[in-house]
């Protein structure tokens, strides 16, 4: 039996799990995919926001400010690219100037620091490639773009590091508790009893919510289309730019990412399929139109990729982070949507002090804080590099050639703790395949180094677990098997 | 730091040709840097026949195009370093390049030939909405895996594009045991060439669909089906029109591309047009002394034409290496125009002091002309009107300049290039 | 009368040919721009022949596979035939260019050769 099960290994499950991992207790993840980082997480905007948007006393504002103050730090432990390139909210109609004051007084409330409203033209100076129409802008220095996948990778890493176990492809079919308050989770691979849940299942919360409470929740996966431009054009703005603010969320940005490409995106559809995130022509259509609208001559032909995420919009569009009234010792962490990535580090820390004191927990002593990347040896002098390829002759083989990937840093993906088994794993880690090319190049490539470091039949390496599978069998029918 | 007179950026076809024609006009100290594990580029993987025609008179397999050529590298012990990157070519020649073997290492270069060839367009280019499942590859990825590795892909296939690449697969494919379903083709005709409709699409009954692109993609994990739509002149998908084709693999070949990372690193000045580098009549780029050829130039239709661009290129980085920059600023350069049709040209300048007795210019034309001319003019006198019963934007076009009818006229400052009704 | 309309594939003009037949007696050819196309055109349509290629198992060397053509054309009918031959046969490296793989393939008096070297 464990302490603490902790179902989803997003980003929000994740943080608590690292915050978790400080105590002494047993703890596990259930993640559904066959790694972290599979759902919400993966497919979002990237963006630490400030933390203007969120309504003022709400949980979200709350997480939000935190969040963000803690990420620098939390970058630093944890080897996490990380830059607070500022935002700005973008007004195009003179009518709607006001709603920039009152972006800037909730900002306040809030707490987000050195919020600043720039006339047209210092906003224009500050970002050329604005609209002819803008008339003002709210601009938040805090603001900062984070590579997503690395975030939740290295707190998870961290965790595994610390003694949480994670358990892959197990996915919660029903959660029971018996006479004395324990809880059993029923899953595909067998049965997990704990002392206490933490439901940080994403879109999915609501059927985890709802299995053990009469008090029902819904949780709207509410589509977000993007598409990703190449770096050559990374520079087109240099802060994050919002339009202001409406009911469906923030608008569509445009934005530099932390690796160096240009960001258009989301779109907000509202639908039922919790695995829906399949790209449409009317929400990259919609996309295109709305972006051109706050940053002009938007460089659309250097479009790389384009792909669509879910957030898990909760009715109230609050977090819900909290003991459920008529399940005791069951903690919910739902409605985790915009800014959930921003507030991981933040709601890991609560409910990480909330546990501490439910379970009147200990500190370990030993606990590791800090957590060492995938080396990049493009950050390296030529000396350095020249050194560690002499060392380490892998690291001068490049395999990604439109990101520059070394097996080195592949091997590395594919060894360290959490380590990855699929072709997405491997390009999460290390970048390998998320290039202008997206993986013609490089896929047959690492699918040789997954089957000759992990043992993996080709016909059985996949690009995400399940059914993904890239390659079918071997040619040459039954003679061509034995190779 | 190493020092080579020659540095070639490819051991593909247009890389071999160049090195081998640079040897033999006088230059011992060449090498080649190949990222692959062995010589031969794409031609490895392309196991069809149909190469070589022009060069060798015979119907050649891409393996055995590139062995014709590899041989003579080997006769001519020309060095080539395997598994090898470049990592960056600087405007003063020093070329960083990387392998497991030989580490991190700079090569100062007298001239550098760019021969690194192109890549294919990726999905994410073309925006085609649905799921990111498992089973959709570039063709020349299937082709790889199919050809090289072994392995299949998938046994139900729809392709989008009529690319050659993607035209040849659906024949390899089918021979594999696949069932082919459609191809589409987003243009209203073919990129590919004639020959490859006929074998590989025609002799298996395997349906092309002009003006049809993918407009849905569906499963989760893996592909499962994907539907197509007849597009408008614009381009865009006609409501009503949509077919469901269920599949477990998807290929795509949209066209190609220079691979122009290192050329935009040199700092070289670019064709938005080719997106490969403008080259001068010597094939040398904006950079002195990096010259460029093959498909990272401009995307040929055919190997012979990479060779014999390639070659030229050799010649003139030899050139190049042996006498030094002839270029005077008091040189007739005139600009090569792409117009009425014609969408670029190979040079883009031609110095008329410097030049060749015949200079050979490549271009495309960007639709489907029939009985039409290609006509050259040297400002505005009409020199050159050959009727051509056919033009095709899948098929390179030359026209040859003859320097004794350039030479003399004093004022020429532009060469235009177009296509006329009559 | 017969009249069938090809596309040569003798080099990439592509050539839009027509061909007039009575039976296998061929009356005209009218479209091509040279003697392949004429040559081509009378074959296609009474005797059409194509070249096969496709890959061959290879075992002991550095690959899987070696690439593989019929070293003349086969009849087109013969191509599915062929290619079963073709999957079935294994080799053993080394190999190199020109290497028999399969002789007088499916009766064709037309070898399988091989495309590549193999160490």
């Amino acid at each position: 039996m464990y302490d603490i099960i902790i179902i989803g290994a997003g980003v929000t499950g994740s943080s608590v799990a690292r915050e978790l991992s400080r105590y002494n207790a047993n703890i596990c993840v259930l993640e559904k995919g066959e790694d972290v980082c599979t759902g919400t997480s993966k497919a979002n905007s990237a963006i630490v926001h400030a933390g203007f948007d969120a309504a003022e006393g709400s949980m979200m504002a709350k997480m939000n400010v935190r969040g963000n103050e803690m990420m620098t730090q939390l970058a630093e432990d944890l080897d996490i690219p990380f830059k607070r390139n500022g935002a700005m909210v973008v007004c195009i109609h003179k009518e709607a100037l006001d709603g920039l004051k009152t972006l800037y007084d909730r900002g306040i409330a809030n707490g987000v620091k050195e919020l600043r409203i720039l006339n047209r033209e210092e906003a224009l100076e500050m970002e050329p490639n604005l609209s002819e129409n803008v008339q003002g802008a709210l601009y938040a220095p805090t603001s900062g773009i984070i590579c997503p996948f690395i975030l939740n990778i290295a707190m998870a890493e961290n965790a595994a590091e610390n003694g949480v176990e994670f358990r892959f492809n197990t996915q919660v079919e029903d959660i029971k508790a018996d006479a004395d308050g324990i809880w059993h989770l029923r899953t595909n691979n067998g049965e997990y009893t704990a002392k206490y849940v933490i439901n940080a299942a994403g879109v999915h919360a609501d059927i985890i919510h709802n299995m053990v409470s009469e008090n029902k929740i819904h949780i709207t996966p509410r589509r977000g289309d993007y598409c990703l431009l190449d770096k050559e054009v990374g520079g087109h703005v240099k802060h994050t730019i919002f339009p202001q603010p409406t009911n469906l969320g923030k608008g569509v940005l445009v934005s530099p990412t932390v690796h160096g490409n240009l960001i258009v995106g989301p779109t907000a559809v509202d639908i039922e399929d919790k695995e829906g995130n399949n790209t449409t022509a009317a929400g990259i259509n919609d996309l295109i139109a709305k972006a051109g609208a706050h940053v002009r001559d938007l460089p659309l032909r250097k479009v790389i990729t384009s792909f669509a995420g879910l957030r898990a919009h909760e009715a109230h569009h609050e977090f819900i982070i909290k003991e459920v009234e008529d399940a005791p010792h069951f903690i919910d962490c739902a409605g985790i949507e915009s800014p959930g990535l921003t507030s991981a580090p933040a709601i890991g820390e609560y409910v990480g002090q909330m546990m501490k004191e439910k379970m009147e927990l200990t500190e370990k002593e030993n606990w590791i804080s800090k957590r060492k990347g995938i080396l990049n040896p493009q950050e390296l002098s030529f000396e350095d590099r020249a050194e560690l390829i002499k060392e380490k002759p892998a690291y001068g083989n490049i395999i990604c050639r439109c990101e520059s990937i070394s097996e080195g840093e592949i091997l590395d993906a594919i060894h360290r703790p959490l380590g990855a088994r699929s072709l997405d794993g491997v390009k999460r880690r290390t970048r390998a395949g998320m290039g202008r090319c997206q993986a013609g190049f490089c896929s047959p490539r690492v699918m040789e180094i997954l089957n000759r470091e992990l043992g993996i039949p080709m016909e059985e390496i996949t690009k995400s677990g399940g059914r993904s599978n890239i390659v079918l069998e071997r040619t040459k029918g039954k003679n061509g098997g034995e190779a | 730091m190493i020092t080579y007179d020659i540095v070639i950026i490819g051991g593909g076809p247009a890389g071999l040709a160049a090195a081998v024609s640079a040897r033999k006009a006088g230059i011992q100290s060449i090498l080649i840097l190949e990222r692959d594990h062995e010589l031969g580029g794409i031609l490895n993987q392309c196991i069809h026949n149909g190469f070589g025609l022009h060069t060798f008179k015979e119907e050649l397999t891409g393996p055995e195009y590139a062995y014709r050529f590899i041989e003579q590298v080997l006769e001519e012990k020309i060095e080539y370093r395997l598994n090898t990157m470049v990592m960056d070519i600087t405007e003063d020649l020093i070329v960083t390049a990387m392998s497991r073997i030989d580490g991190l290492y700079q090569i100062q270069a007298k001239a550098v030939i760019l021969a690194m060839g192109c890549r294919e367009r990726p999905r994410g280019a073309l925006n085609i909405p649905g799921f990111r499942p498992a089973g959709i590859f570039s063709a020349g990825t299937a082709q790889r895996l199919v050809n090289i590795e072994g392995y299949m892909p998938g046994r139900e296939v729809v392709i989008l594009g009529s690319g050659d690449i993607g035209l040849i697969m659906a024949r390899r494919m089918t021979l594999e045991g696949a069932i082919v379903k459609v191809v589409a083709e987003l243009m209203p005709y073919s990129g590919g060439l004639k020959r490859n409709i006929v074998q590989c699409l025609d002799d298996y009954g395997i349906p092309l669909k002009l003006s049809h692109t993918v407009v849905d993609i569906e499963g989760k994990e893996h592909i499962s089906a994907v539907t197509i739509a007849e597009v408008d002149n614009t381009g865009k998908p006609i409501p009503g029109t949509e077919e469901r084709y269920t599949c477990d693999t998807l290929l795509l070949s949209c066209g190609l591309i220079p691979e122009n990372e290192l050329s935009n690193k040199a700092g070289i000045k670019m064709s938005r047009i080719t997106n490969g580098p403008e080259v001068k009549e010597s094939l040398e780029t904006s950079v002195d002394g990096i010259f460029a050829c093959g498909n990272v130039l401009h995307v040929h239709d055919l190997v012979d034409y990479v060779s014999e661009e390639a070659a030229k290129a050799g010649e003139n980085a030899a050139k190049y290496v042996l006498e030094g920059r002839q270029d005077k600023d008091t040189d007739h350069v005139v600009t090569i125009k792409a117009t009425d049709g014609a969408r670029y040209t190979v040079p883009s300048t031609v110095n008329i002091d410097r030049m060749d007795d015949l200079l050979t210019v490549r271009f495309r034309v960007g639709a489907v002309y029939k009985n039409s001319f290609v006509s050259v003019y040297l400002d505005d006198e009409r020199i050159h009107h050959a009727k051509k019963r056919i033009l095709a934007p899948g098929e390179m076009e030359q026209v040859i300049l003859q320097k004794k009818k350039l030479q003399g006229k004093e004022d020429l400052k532009t060469i235009t290039i177009k296509i006329e009704a009559e | 009368m017969e009249k069938r309309e090809i596309t040569c594939i003798g080099c990439p003009m592509g050539c839009q040919i027509t061909v007039e037949l009575e039976g296998s007696e061929i009356l005209s050819i009218a479209g091509n721009t040279c003697a392949i196309g004429d040559r081509y055109a009378r074959k296609e349509v009474i005797h059409p022949e194509r070249t096969v290629t496709s890959t061959v198992v290879v075992k002991g060397g550095t690959k899987h596979r070696v690439s593989v053509k019929t070293a003349g054309d086969i009849p087109k009918d013969k191509i599915f035939e062929c290619m079963k031959a073709i999957d079935d046969v294994c080799v053993d490296a080394p190999v190199r260019i020109g290497d028999i793989i399969i002789a007088d393939v499916v009766g064709t008096g037309i070898n399988v050769v091989a495309t590549r070297n193999i160490d």
